[in-house]
């Protein structure tokens, strides 16, 4: 990016002069290019950081404050409730609010945070988080400050009784440092602590696809733990997510980078800045997995002292160091920084925003790429009413692709550390392995080298310390094969599920077929009979009925509701319950133990309960119970069902009947109540309840 | 008419006792089956020593309670019912009369009982064989077809016939021709000849060749139907007159002939009372093309079918014999078949004053 800058100037530069002086320029160049480099660079290439066009412009704005404000919450240990606001201020501009109630921010930082390109808490270390960079919020505040000359406005509090500060700020972009234009305290007594962020922008709005709503939907169901509200512009209805758990993804731990991922220039930064003397020191404190005796096998293999001084080791030196590393054995990085959503909250987050007949999902253990641990996990919903509950009709992204029942291709969602990922699909890796999976041997039709075809929304997440973008836009998930073939193995799961819902249906509706040709012709028969001498016609038919009831079981759904869609319903894998929430039923039944990791691992095992923090254990039993014992609203009657544990479910199995027909009535009730709420939902959007 | 003779009587038990039968296991909760002989090739077998097609001891269960069968199950007890008020009433219907009177619409459906008559006849002839009746036992029979004239007078329902005062057309054979309806009274002939053609039938009639050679001249229009069968059958027992067959020179023609000799394998349960095991199968065989130097330009090519067909039948147990086995192979071997019509090309009476005398003269039969 330097030499952008750099080429520039030397054009603007006359050619004739002599060396002596162009040197001399090019040194005072050189100072001020590490001042304005940076935030002139993105000035000039905004499109890297997703501001190449208005809709885009929007839809980052929300996303990078929306990211931060996620990133905060989860690292105070808070349960995110989230406000964001669209405004339309003039027909091409746009004022963005984002709210929060994460821990805040002190005073002293918040200039340099949104007035400062590459300043942020999360650059320097190996741990799973949204942002990473630390250029988004100042980059979307400068955009705005660009396209509209407004400040940013940023409200922030950190306790109670703390006054809250609000700046404006507008960010020099020649010397990538933050102007404060105003300074003032203010009471905010809505929150005890939070941060508002507004920027005004240049942008456009639009629904559908790729849109601010769509994202946002998208971070409903990565998302389980957030209450959100969205009030987007042009009064269109308001979105109003709530949170369906009270728990917080554990916390995220950071790690040092492992000896396997490691680059040359990195290695060579980190030998010459070691605090440690020697080379064995060194690799043992930069690295995990670095043993005193790792330490001495790697310097053995490059033929080096272990002892060693770091500092004075030369660059072929280094570079056999870097070669040694690949042949030397090391155990793999522990795993258990990396938090999955896990397998029942990703059911719910796909309730939250659907009403699908079935859900599955499922999350892979942990493994590893190129020294970087990383899961994945997937989850689906299929047929039932793939729509958005909460928001106006037109707006439903998801419905746009799914309404068509089973005629057009599934839609896929892609997320890397719980961010949706809307651009560049079929550069992905995910999308790679949704195709390359055999979604016909799962009951799906698929084209060749295309996605499935059916009513089925596909969630595939990544959560890494280090995801691998394949550009810095972060759209798209670069083809690692270890990555690839993680998640062909979480579809393979859920596509079983999915599988044995399928035929179960097949099942119900084969079982419907034979009722209504025994049915059809029992009559006659019994009439015939009956003018044969053999009986009285009605004694016959109620003996008859009773028969065809014994053949032909019927599912009392159909009974009492009579609607097909109802009839839909999954037995056997999630199903909504009576107070609209999940309810899994046999959904853990036929998921596999996590797998060890291939590699040696002394963690492996423990792995995701190893936390050493409060939240592990609960980690791993959450998918596992039926649900989080104090789940949200607990005025629910409902909640007391939701003890059982795995082995019930087993049970379950054996008495499928009755349970079926239990959940089956219930359900019956529970639609059409649900849709009373949504409907209200619609009207008075309420604040989130618990705050 | 309500009025029911004894025979009458006992179908309508059989009847009644199917369908209490059912019943009964309905209201013990099991599943209602019917036990069909099964009227397949696989359950038929050639007696040897009576030489005719019988029907073998396999039954197919139909219950109620499957899917494919639910539906002929129903079926089955309508037309028992239907037959059951014909009975009752003293009529006799024609199966395609009952195919209407039992079609309607299923109750809270877009289905019929019957789509179409090939639906409900088989089903008739399911009920004949479970229960064990006739078909006219049932009241029923089928639509009319074959004709007869001859030196003979017989009586129909009552009314005395006289077979050689019939004109062109002849007396047209009904379905059911049991003694209480058919009567013969005095006869002069002294064989029955059967031919395939309706047109050559006409020929022979037309040039009198019944009168000349003293026989009884029938047609069954193509295969013979029942009616034709039978009367033929009681003709060669009560009047004790041999049967001859012409029909054309291809297998369907062979086959025609066989179902006259030992029955067929859709009626194979009928065979006993009308298979004429002593039938003698008077042409037209593969050998006539030359002793009777017809033209080359007479023959017909035979088709994929006429060669699969005859290949068949080359397997069948009735036409394992010596005899039959040749004018099989000769007929596929020359590739050619011939209508009787063939024989026109020599002369419009050639068949009726030249083919058939010298044919029964010198014997030159099949059997
Ligand atoms: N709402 C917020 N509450 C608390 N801290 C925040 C908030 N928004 C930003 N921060 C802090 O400001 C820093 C800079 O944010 P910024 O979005 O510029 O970069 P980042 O999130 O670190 O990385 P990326 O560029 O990938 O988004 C963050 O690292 C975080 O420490
Ligand atoms: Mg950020």
């Amino acid at each position: 990016m330097v030499r952008a800058t750099s080429t520039q100037k030397n054009d603007a530069a006359p050619k004739k002069p002599a060396k002596k002086g162009r040197r001399a320029s090019a040194e005072s160049m050189a100072q001020k290019q590490r001042e304005i480099s940076v935030s002139e660079f993105f000035t000039k290439n905004r499109h890297l950081l997703g501001f190449d066009n208005p809709s885009k412009a929007l839809l980052t704005t929300v996303k990078e404050a929306v990211d931060n404000s996620l990133d905060a919450c989860e690292e105070a240990g808070i349960p995110p409730e989230l406000r964001v606001e669209i405004h339309q201020t003039a027909e091409d501009r746009y004022r963005v609010v984002v709210e929060d109630n994460g821990p805040g921010i002190v005073k002293a930082q918040i200039p340099k945070i949104f007035g400062k390109l590459l300043y942020g808490s999360k650059f320097h270390r190996l741990k799973q988080s949204r942002g990473q960079q630390g250029i988004g919020i100042s980059a979307a505040g400068m955009y705005g400050q660009l396209t509209t000359g407004k400040p940013v406005v940023v409200t922030s509090k950190t306790g109670k009784g703390r006054p809250a500060h609000q700046y404006e700020i507008v960010l020099d972009t020649r010397k990538n440092q933050p102007n404060i234009l105003a300074d003032t305290t203010i009471d905010w007594e809505r929150r005890e602590h939070g941060t508002r962020v507004e920027i005004e922008l240049q942008g456009n709005y639009r629904a559908g696809r790729r849109s601010v709503d769509e994202y946002l939907e998208q971070v409903g169901i990565a998302n389980p733990h957030a209450t959100i509200t969205y009030v987007p512009p042009n009064n269109r209805a308001p979105l109003m997510l709530e949170r369906v758990t009270d728990e917080l993804p554990p916390e995220t731990t950071e790690i040092k980078p492992h000896p396997y991922g490691i680059e040359l220039g990195m290695l060579i930064k980190l030998m010459k800045e070691s605090t440690h003397r020697s080379v064995s020191g060194t690799l043992q404190a930069e690295f995990s997995r670095v043993t005193a005796r790792v330490a001495h096998q790697i310097c053995e293999t490059a033929g080096l002292r272990p002892t060693a001084t770091a500092k004075r080791l030369g660059p072929q030196e280094i570079e056999k160091l870097y070669r040694a590393i690949p042949k030397v054995k090391v155990m793999a990085p522990p795993t258990n920084c990396i938090v999955p959503i896990g397998e029942e909250l990703i059911n719910r987050g796909l309730a939250r925003e659907l009403r699908a007949a079935i859900y599955a999902s499922s999350t892979r253990p942990p493994t590893v790429y190129r020294g970087n641990p990383f899961r994945v996990e997937v989850g689906l919903a299929y047929g039932g009413d793939l729509r958005r509950m909460a928001i106006e009709e037109d707006s439903l992204t998801i419905k746009a692709k799914t309404e068509d029942r089973g005629e057009g291709p599934i839609t896929l969602l892609r997320f890397a550390n719980r961010v949706p990922l809307q651009y560049q699909q079929s550069a992905c890796a995910i999308f790679k392995a949704v195709v390359d999976t055999s979604w016909k041997s799962y009951g799906l039709s698929q084209p060749r080298g295309g996605l499935p075809v059916g009513p089925m929304v596909l969630l595939v997440h990544i959560a890494s310390v280090w995801v691998p973008f394949t550009s810095e836009s972060k759209e798209a998930i670069a083809h690692y094969p270890e990555i690839i073939k993680e998640m062909k193995l979480a579809l393979r799961e859920v596509g079983r599920k999915l599988n044995a819902f399928l035929r179960r249906r097949e099942k119900d509706r084969l079982q419907e077929k034979r009722r209504s040709i025994f049915s059809m012709y029992i009559g006659e028969l019994a009439r015939s009979l009956s003018r044969l001498g053999a009986g009285d016609e009605t004694r016959i038919q109620k003996k008859l009925d009773v028969l065809v009831a014994k053949h032909a079981p019927q599912r009392e759904v159909a009974v009492a509701a009579g609607a097909s869609e109802v009839a839909d319903s999954p037995v056997g894998l999630v199903e909504m319950s009576d107070d609209g929430e999940l309810d899994d039923g046999e959904l853990e039944l036929d998921r596999e133990e996590p797998r060890q990791l291939s590699l040696v691992d002394d963690d492996a095992p423990s792995a995701p309960k190893a936390s050493k923090k409060k939240a592990a254990p609960k980690k791993k039993a959450a998918p596992k119970k039926k649900a989080a014992p104090k789940k949200k609203a607990p005025a629910r009657k409902a909640t007391s069902k939701k003890t059982t544990t795995k082995k019930t479910a087993t049970k379950k199995t054996a008495t499928k009947k009755t349970a079926t027909k239990k959940t089956a009535t219930k359900k019956t009730a529970t639609k059409k109540t649900a849709t009373k709420k949504t409907a209200k939902k619609k009207t008075a959007p309420k604040k989130g309840r618990r705050s | 008419m309500a009025s029911t003779d004894a025979r009458d009587k006992k179908t309508i038990g059989k009847l009644s006792k199917l369908a209490r039968e059912v019943v009964r296991d309905i209201n013990a909760e099991k599943d209602p089956s019917l036990s069909i002989p099964s009227r397949s090739l696989g359950n038929v077998t050639f007696d040897e020593a009576r030489s005719i097609i019988e029907l073998g001891d396999q039954k197919q269960q139909r219950q109620l309670f499957n899917v494919a069968h639910a539906r002929k199950f129903m079926q089955t007890f309508l037309i028992a019912d239907a037959c059951r008020e014909l009975i009752d009433e003293g009529k006799t219907t024609s199966i395609r009369d009952l195919y209407y009177i039992t079609k309607h619409t299923l109750e809270g459906s877009r289905q019929n009982t019957f789509e179409d008559q090939d639906e409900s006849d088989p089903i008739i002839e399911d009920l004949e064989v479970t229960i064990d009746a006739l078909r006219e036992e049932l009241h029923l029979f089928a639509t009319n077809k074959g004709s007869m004239v001859g030196p003979m007078t017989i009586v129909d329902s009552g009314d005395a016939i006289d077979l050689r005062r019939l004109g062109s057309g002849g007396w047209s054979i009904p379905s059911i021709v049991e003694s209480n309806v058919i009567q013969f009274q005095e006869c002069d002939a002294e064989y029955i000849l059967l031919v395939e053609k309706d047109a050559v039938w006409r020929r022979l009639n037309e040039d009198k060749f019944w009168r000349a050679n003293k026989c009884l001249l029938l047609t069954g229009q193509g295969m013979a139907p029942r009616g034709v069968r039978r009367l033929l059958y009681r003709m060669h027992k009560e009047l004790k007159l041999p049967v001859y067959v012409l029909v054309d020179n291809d297998p369907w023609g062979f086959y025609i002939y066989s179902v006259i000799k030992q029955g067929s394998i859709n009626l194979a349960y009928e065979s006993l009372r009308m298979a004429v095991p002593k039938a003698r199968f008077i042409g037209m065989s593969s050998m006539d093309r030359e002793a009777f130097q017809l033209p080359d330009n007479v023959t017909i090519k035979l088709n994929d079918q006429d060669i699969s067909r005859a290949k068949q039948m080359l397997a069948y147990p009735w036409f394992d014999k010596k005899a039959w086995q040749k004018e099989l192979k000769t007929m596929l071997r020359s590739g050619v078949k011939l209508e009787l019509e063939a024989f026109s090309n020599k002369g419009i009476s050639y068949i009726s004053e030249e083919y058939l005398p010298k044919k029964i003269r010198d014997r030159k039969w099949l059997a």
